[in-house]
């Protein structure tokens, strides 16, 4: 979008068809990157179904690689949990309950 | 005396009388200085603790321990809103001479929840024809009569009448295709045959043809593949001075029954780490100005309670990952537009850059 450096070492990333679902959890994995400098993201209305998020990278490094690394980070975190869960699933002793409706 | 097994004041949400402190989380980068709060995945699987709790047949409750709310938030999100079921999305009417009007009762017969598994079917798009691959058809008729065999003074409708109520077990399963060999081992049917959608008196009838599709949570709530799906966070308390002896069963009173334990003889006062989950964080003990000097309340920022409720399609234990699945595959086609714009044009241009998904 509008606003970015020629280098994308600062841009703004309009995304189609994703909410805050994504939109949160991208911008708290793009501030644990230490050389993101801000990082915010918008949901500019509630009838329009995109997300506009904002980095801005120290050191003119490339805003797009930072995004690519976050996915990718996410990623393995989502896969983290799901094995987590399973193993719990499997391995763990809860309690088995009826519940009648 | 402290809790016994002290949290790092870092995790905790401050709870007060009248307002509540500490509620963003810190362990961003920058935020402390000399401390490196970067991403870290081996640290983030040392940290990591899910342990499921109690599992029914219809619910779930786990404890996910360890990551930030907006992770925990997604994942809510993504069950109720993004995992899809199949609902009834097209009502044909050809008779209906019930009281309620043809669309409420295509809304009422929308809502009913079926135990279809939606891996077994397809997406449909607005524009496509319906196939056995994306539409499951079903049939409901009820012509309600008189019943000839009363027993005399009777005034309950339910022997007066033959299908005084047209029930969610009146829709009959008409299988299409190949969906005969497909559903074969679960035949498609109502999670519950009790659900009463109409009333009937005696010469009115209901004949629909109904087609169930594939769709998600957000289009409509009658797709959301679950009841509930909810976290709060784990409470804590810590009780800074010894409560007098005297004072202990009042105290005791402030909170859930089972959270605060009194020792019969000595009177001392602890927290039952296990039950402590049981408290709802009331604030009542902070009403009570002889304990304000005495007790800290708070929550634990990266301890969610999660609880999810099925009704329908999927079994509760199922249902978190298909939302992680669900984000993974969101992230891949974000992934695959960022890269698809990394390599097709290293200087930007001066006008927005467009990408198609």
């Amino acid at each position: 979008m509008k606003g970015s450096e020629p280098d994308l070492s600062a841009a703004t990333y309009q995304i189609y068809d994703e909410s805050h679902t994504i939109g949160n959890a991208l911008r708290w994995m793009l501030m644990k990157n230490p050389k993101v400098e801000f990082c915010g993201y918008s949901a500019p209305h509630p009838s329009e179904n995109t997300i506009q998020v904002r980095i801005q990278m120290y050191d003119n490094l490339s805003s797009l690689t930072a995004l690519i690394d976050a996915l990718s980070a996410l990623d393995t975190l989502c896969e983290t949990v799901d094995e987590a869960y399973k193993t719990s699933l499997k391995e763990d002793a809860y309690e088995r309950w009826v519940e009648r409706s | 005396m402290p809790s016994r097994n002290a949290v790092d004041p870092r995790r905790l949400v401050g709870v007060h009388a009248e307002r509540i402190t500490h509620i963003s989380s810190t362990d961003y980068p920058g935020h402390y200085p000399d401390e490196d709060n970067s991403w870290n995945l081996e640290k983030f699987q040392e940290n990591l603790q899910l342990k499921v709790q109690r599992l029914s047949q219809r619910s779930i409750e786990f404890d996910l321990v360890g990551v930030d709310a907006s992770i925990a938030n997604a994942f809510r999100r993504i069950l109720m809103a993004e995992v899809p079921t199949v609902a009834i999305e097209h009502v044909y009417v050809w008779d209906n001479t019930s009281v309620i009007q043809d669309e409420v009762l295509a809304h009422r017969i929308g809502l009913v929840p079926f135990n279809i598994d939606p891996a077994l079917v397809d997406m449909r798009d607005a524009v496509s024809q319906a196939t056995d691959r994306n539409t499951i058809v079903f049939k409901l008729q009820v012509l309600c009569e008189r019943n000839k065999n009363v027993p005399k003074g009777s005034k309950n409708p339910a022997e007066l009448f033959i299908n005084h109520e047209v029930l969610s077990s009146h829709l009959v399963w008409e299988p299409a295709g190949e969906q005969a060999v497909v559903f074969a081992a679960n035949p498609p049917a109502p999670t519950n045959p009790n659900i009463v959608l109409a009333k009937l008196r005696p010469g009115q009838a209901v004949d629909m043809e109904l087609h169930a599709v594939k769709g998600v949570g957000k289009d409509h709530a009658k797709f959301s593949a679950v009841a509930t799906a909810s976290y709060r966070l784990l409470p804590h308390i810590n009780i800074k001075k010894p409560i007098p002896p005297e004072l202990a069963e009042k105290f005791q009173n402030c909170f859930v029954p089972g959270v605060i334990n009194v020792d019969p003889y000595t009177k001392e006062v602890t927290v039952d780490e296990h039950n402590v989950r049981k408290d709802t964080v009331t604030r009542e003990v902070l009403r009570h100005p002889e304990f304000s000097d005495m007790v800290e309340l708070s929550r634990i920022r990266d301890h969610f309670l999660f609880n999810i409720e099925s009704e329908g399609a999927y079994a509760p234990e199922r249902l978190l990952p298909e939302a992680i699945q669900i984000m993974r595959d969101k992230l891949a086609t974000l992934k695959k537009a960022a890269e698809a714009l990394l390599h097709s044009d290293d200087a930007p241009a001066e006008e927005d850059v467009q990408m198609a998904d």
